[in-house]
């Protein structure tokens, strides 16, 4: 029997550029460059490892986002997934995480899954709770943070690396899993893949399709509000020292002076 | 005035700092109620109840050890309805967020996560978060349900409070969903005897310039003449050099501590997104170009062997 696997990717603001955001306190996604979501790669990379394991399977990549989350969802295909999902309307602006599960959850179900593979943390929100209201929001077992996935006749096994103890958890399918940087390193796409990610079907859902209302999303349906962003100000010069044999002594003053010895 | 949830991290009846830090912020908004699950936890009234939580409920059953995150939820939710809260605050730990959005998802409430303050406001309570690697500082509110907030460690001071801190039995009944996740097994990270590293005062970490497992002896070394919790970057984790638990950053544990020291460490954007909300910001690093500079209160251009064991040297004879 086939295994449908969905994983569900970002399309965020590159990190190392510039992130600001709109006058309505939304992140701002129009003159900013975005990418696949980094932590993405991972869950992209551990679908791909259980496929290459398991008799048969088909992994479908998910994102609910602008027009410009296709270049997430063309990326992922170069990697190696098989076809895509892209959930799109312009209602969606704005939406908050209890949003982004319900539509995830919804375009998860329509597209059919065993297993649903996450990143550990979107490098734009960090909030790292979708994956677990995915999990709630659809009834199935959550096994979250793996830094190890395997699946086997309909079970997954993964060790969750916490706080204060390694556990190891298993669950039966279909379940979601989310996976950390831990887990392995993601392959590049190769020219290959490039190309035939260029041939792979995009399948394009809006709200109707997914029968959710306006109104349960976007800024206007979230359940929680942003009233002000300010830009941090910039930290005040620092002193800085070239060591000339003094810096450790120099550095000591600072600290003692600060309290700190 | 009205009561608010704290969910309470504890390690077998031993509370974590972090929790004290949100009854603090608590009583800010309400009377803390704090809930404590697990083996151990009603052995956690007594510092609770110093700290200003009047009611404390408790219940130890297997189910919160055997399975994952759900079976915490339920007991949460078995609280929410005994107590009609005003709010319900959980630390910003890995489980603690996600037993939070699962929580608020139930109750039909938003959730904001990684708050760094709250302040009690006209329409409920404001969260601080830091975003975008602490870039940018926004004020955020639940604007559907009873808040539910997630707080990072370190946001507040812990403050004593007497409060009656009276245990009762929370009455719990697991769902259908709460055995879906087996722990199949745990095993206890050892102790390194340092404080942990996001509770801690003062963070010296380490990274690519260290050059080396053998070299982090030094970081260790400057860290115990501080007090200090050892930290790394994510190229000396990679590298097999210090465990993958003590990583600072945008996928490691996120600090604020007092007072943080680099060494040896750039400053990428997400070694500073775990950092950068640190009060005091100290770097040894021999390029003068490195980014890191652009944030510290006080740098040091040079080779970290020669400065960092200086550097303990001079402290401990101070201290001496
Ligand atoms: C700076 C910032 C702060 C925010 N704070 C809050 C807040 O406190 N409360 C709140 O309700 N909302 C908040 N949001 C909005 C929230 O980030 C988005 O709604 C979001 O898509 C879900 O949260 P996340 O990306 O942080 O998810 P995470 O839980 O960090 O993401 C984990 C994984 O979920 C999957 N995923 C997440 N989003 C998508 C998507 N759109 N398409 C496909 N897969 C996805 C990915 O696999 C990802 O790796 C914030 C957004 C920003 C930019
Ligand atoms: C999705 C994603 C998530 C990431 N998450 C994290 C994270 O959580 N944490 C994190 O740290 N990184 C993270 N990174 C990696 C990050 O981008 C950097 O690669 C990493 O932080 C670099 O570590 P470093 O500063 O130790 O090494 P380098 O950037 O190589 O810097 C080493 C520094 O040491 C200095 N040095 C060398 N020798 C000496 C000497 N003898 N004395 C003094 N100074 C010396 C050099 O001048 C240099 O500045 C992440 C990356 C990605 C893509």
């Amino acid at each position: 029997m086939s295994l449908r696997i969905v994983v569900c990717v970002k399309y965020v603001p590159d990190a190392t550029g510039d992130r600001r955001f709109a006058d309505d306190l939304t992140l701002d996604r129009e003159d900013v460059d975005g990418l696949l979501s980094e932590l993405d790669e991972y869950a992209v990379e551990q679908a791909l490892q259980i496929a290459d394991g398991a008799d048969d399977a088909e992994i479908t990549v998910v994102t609910v986002g602008p027009e410009d989350a296709r270049d997430a969802l063309r990326k992922a295909l170069s990697m190696g997934a098989d076809r895509a999902v892209h959930v799109e309307d312009d209602d969606l602006h704005g939406t908050d995480v209890m949003g982004t599960s319900l539509v995830l959850a919804r375009a998860v179900e329509k597209t059919g899954y065993d297993l649903v593979i996450c990143g550990m943390a979107s490098t734009d929100g960090v909030m790292g709770v979708l994956p677990a209201l995915l999990a709630e929001r659809l009834g199935v077992p959550q096994v979250t943070l793996l830094s190890e996935v395997s699946v086997n006749e309909g079970v997954v096994t993964g060790r969750r690396d916490g706080d204060t103890a390694t556990e190891r958890l298993e669950a039966s399918l279909p379940a979601v899993v989310s996976v950390t940087d831990q887990s392995g390193e993601a392959r590049y796409p190769s020219f290959k893949g490039i190309m035939a990610a260029k041939k792979k079907p995009v399948e394009s859902l809006d709200l109707e399709d997914l029968e959710l209302e306006a109104g349960e999303v976007g800024l206007a349906g979230a359940w929680t509000a942003v009233d002000s962003a300010t830009e941090r100000p910039a930290r005040t010069a620092g002193t800085i020292v070239k060591d000339e044999g003094e810096g450790a002594k120099q550095l000591a003053e600072f600290l003692a002076g600060q309290k700190f010895i | 005035m009205a009561e608010v949830l704290v969910l309470v991290d504890h390690v077998d009846g031993a509370v974590r700092k972090p929790t004290l830090e949100l009854l603090t912020l608590a009583r800010r908004i309400g009377d803390p109620v704090a809930v404590a699950l697990g083996a151990g936890a009603e052995a956690t009234a007594g510092v609770l109840g110093e700290h200003g939580a009047v009611k404390v409920l408790v219940s130890d059953a297997p189910e919160f050890a055997d399975y994952l995150v759900v079976p915490k939820v339920d007991a949460l939710q078995a609280a929410f309805e005994a107590v009609s809260p005003a709010a319900v605050l959980v630390v910003s730990s890995a489980e603690g967020k996600e037993v939070a959005a699962r929580l608020a998802l139930r109750i039909g409430s938003g959730i904001i996560t990684d708050a760094t303050d709250l302040e009690a406001g006209d329409g409920g309570p404001v969260a601080t978060q830091a975003v975008f690697a602490a870039s940018y500082t926004t004020k955020s509110r639940v604007s559907r349900g009873v808040p539910v907030i997630t707080v990072k460690p370190n946001s507040a001071p812990v403050e004593p409070a007497a409060a009656a801190g009276a245990v009762e039995a929370l009455a719990v009944s697991f769902g259908e969903g709460s055995t879906g996740t087996k722990v199949v097994s745990r095993t206890a990270r050892e102790s390194t005897g340092r404080p942990e590293l996001t509770e801690a005062a003062i963070v010296v970490s380490g990274g690519r310039g260290v050059n080396g497992a053998e070299n982090f002896p030094l970081i260790e070394a400057l860290a115990d003449s501080l007090g200090a919790a050892v930290g790394a970057s994510r190229a000396a984790v990679d590298a097999g050099w210090y465990p993958h638990t003590s990583q600072v950053g945008q996928t490691g544990k996120s600090v604020s501590p007092q007072l943080y020291i680099a060494s040896g460490i750039s400053g990428a954007i997400q070694h500073r997104a775990g950092m950068q909300t640190s009060k005091t910001i100290v770097a040894i690093n021999k390029d003068a170009e490195a980014p890191i500079f652009e944030l510290v209160d006080y740098g040091v251009i040079g080779d970290l062997f020669t400065v960092v064991p200086q550097l303990t040297e001079e402290i401990n004879t101070r201290k001496g």
